[in-house]
């Protein structure tokens, strides 16, 4: 079991979900998440589950809410603009407290996008991209072991707290190949026992469970009381990797793939005398706010690496609360850091020097932007115009 | 050792499939590897690239930005990968269907006439493995045994005297480079 093997980003989260218990996959295609179907379309039907290929992204996350309803260790996976079409299933299922797991392999965004690899749906995985006061435990694996390996744990939160869980990975990491091991035996859900809240019939006495995302007129008193549940996770749920962080001047906070090439800035840093250390949530939500408030107050300058504008950086700002300097070394819409344009960032931190550090207000300076009209054109509304 | 690894050429070359194989063999030999193939709007016929990485170590990004070794298979790879190699690193160069050479100074070159060598063995296709048997030769990142196990768990489905003709395309290459 331990013995390492190569296998595909995607390949080994499909594996590892099944090896987890799911026996509900209901998908959509979109790049670059395509394998994690294709392998389930394979696999799902010899473990005794069901492969459903939907007609849309929002089929599939419903048809995962009704398996879900049943207990099933049910999912989904798709991209960023698939995730999008989601959401309302996703609050829907928050609503309904129902357990389930959706991946996000993350490309280039807003909107359509690229098929590379991207960090720039944290805000939607963290924030909840659907309606209401809800929240999704997120986890961001940064190797393809992690992707193997996480889908267990995603289950396992899910059903503990009752709520859907996203595993955020990226296009990278769902395309690249690693040696990885899994690190659980395979499970088999039969052998789990049901769940005390699936809808079922009515038996021995007992009356039919029902599973409702509408549960009558004290929504107050519902979502108040689901609040419990989320504050017990931000306590007790929280999971982070630290490398070097005891004793570093610059600490670097990044999931996922760009944490990857922190390590790489890590170890040129060294070779130049730097102490740097790199502190990577594994959970999005609840994120460790307080190790990292802690590990903070003993380095000169936190620099967020991302794959985007700016959006992790805000809880980490949250987290530290003014005691340190957050910079931002930023890479949207399908940049990739490397280690050496990290260790740029590094330095300016240390020197004050502004080379690598993004900041958007700094980014707009001497940018001036103006909405013209011409009424030479025509005017609103004239369909004549414009000839 | 820590080895970042570009492989170049033509789609249809074999340059993704080595890329698996090299990252396969480190597997077999109980080191840390990655692979990834390049991004973009590559099409048939266009040029096809990948990243590998194998180290003792852990790998750290999979996409190799600044490599410490690159094979070119084709032309337009040349001037594309280049310029991207370590100072110091190696280059190894397809000299069958590359005329021009490299202009940096300060990287090792290798050209191997890879089509050449594969025709003589009787399979244009096994010009990749001609390659890797050179990169292996000059680098020692992986061994030769690795490669011929990676082989079978790689290309499952290839007959055995298909494997043996890889084999010997393998060796061609490792003992070209003297």
């Amino acid at each position: 079991m331990t013995e390492k093997t190569l296998r595909k980003g995607n390949e080994a989260l499909a594996e590892g979900a099944i090896r987890a218990g799911a026996r509900f996959f209901a998908g959509y295609p979109i790049t670059p998440q395509n394998e994690v179907p294709e392998y389930m379309s394979a696999y799902m039907a010899d473990a005794g589950g069901a492969f459903v290929q939907a007609e849309s992204e929002v089929a599939a996350i419903n048809m995962v809410y009704g398996a879900a309803a049943t207990g099933t260790r049910s999912m989904t996976s798709s991209s960023s603009p698939g995730i999008s079409l989601k959401q309302e299933g996703i609050t829907y299922l928050a609503s309904a407290d129902l357990p389930c797991l959706i991946v996000n392999v993350m490309r280039g965004g807003p909107g359509l996008g690229s098929i590379g690899g991207a960090q720039g749906d944290y805000f939607q995985a963290t924030r909840g991209g659907g309606n209401g006061d809800y929240r999704v435990i997120v986890l961001a694996p940064n190797s393809v072991e992690e992707l193997g390996n996480f889908p267990k744990l995603g289950f396992e939160l899910a059903e503990k707290y009752r709520m859907p869980c996203m595993i955020l990975a990226d296009g990278i990491l769902g395309q690249m190949m690693e040696s990885m091991a899994f690190h659980f035996d395979p499970i088999d859900p039969r052998a789990l026992g049901k769940l005390d809240w699936a809808v079922d019939i009515e038996k021995n006495g007992r009356p039919k469970r029902k599973v409702f995302s509408y549960k009558g007129d004290n929504l107050i008193a519902d979502v108040t009381e689901r609040a419990k549940r989320y504050g017990l996770i931000e306590k007790t749920e929280t999971r982070w990797e630290e490398r070097d962080c005891e004793d570093c001047d610059v600490l670097l906070v990044a999931y996922g793939l760009s944490s990857r090439a922190c390590l790489e800035a890590i170890q040129k840093a060294k070779e130049e005398g730097l102490k740097v250390g790199l502190f990577r949530p594994i959970t999005l939500w609840p994120f460790p706010a307080q190790r990292l408030a802690k590990l903070a107050t003993r380095a000169k300058a936190v620099l967020a690496v991302e794959q985007s504008l700016g959006q992790m950086v805000q809880d980490v700002k949250l987290a530290i609360n003014g005691q340190t300097p957050v910079y931002l070394n930023a890479y949207p819409a399908g940049g990739q850091p490397d280690g050496n344009s990290i260790l740029t960032a590094v330095k300016s931190c240390l020197n004050g020097g502004k080379e690598g550090l993004f900041d958007l207000q700094e980014h707009a300076e001497g940018f001036a932007y103006e909405c013209k009209r011409d009424l030479s054109l025509g005017v609103q509304g004239d369909c004549k115009g414009g000839k | 050792m820590y080895q970042g690894i570009r492989i170049a050429g033509f789609g249809g070359q074999g340059v993704v499939s080595a890329g698996i194989l090299l990252a396969q063999a480190g597997v077999e030999d109980k080191k840390n590897a990655s692979w990834l193939p390049s991004y973009g709007p590559e099409m048939r016929g266009g040029t096809a690239n990948c990243s590998v990485v194998v180290t003792d170590g852990e790998v750290y990004t999979p996409i190799v930005s600044a490599p410490d070794s690159v094979i070119v298979m084709n032309e337009p790879s040349l001037p594309k990968f280049e310029p991207l190699i370590k100072k110091g690193g190696l280059l190894i160069l397809n000299s069958s269907l590359i005329n021009s050479r490299p202009t940096r100074q300060d990287i090792d070159v290798v050209c191997v006439p890879c089509n050449d060598i594969a025709k003589e063995l009787g399979m244009d296709r096994i010009a990749n493995l001609v390659a890797l048997g050179a990169f292996i030769k000059k680098t020692g990142a992986v061994s030769l045994q690795s490669v011929a196990n990676a082989m079978k768990k790689v290309y499952k489905r290839a007959k055995p005297e298909m494997l043996e003709l890889n084999q010997k395309a393998l060796q061609a290459g490792f003992d070209f480079v003297k």
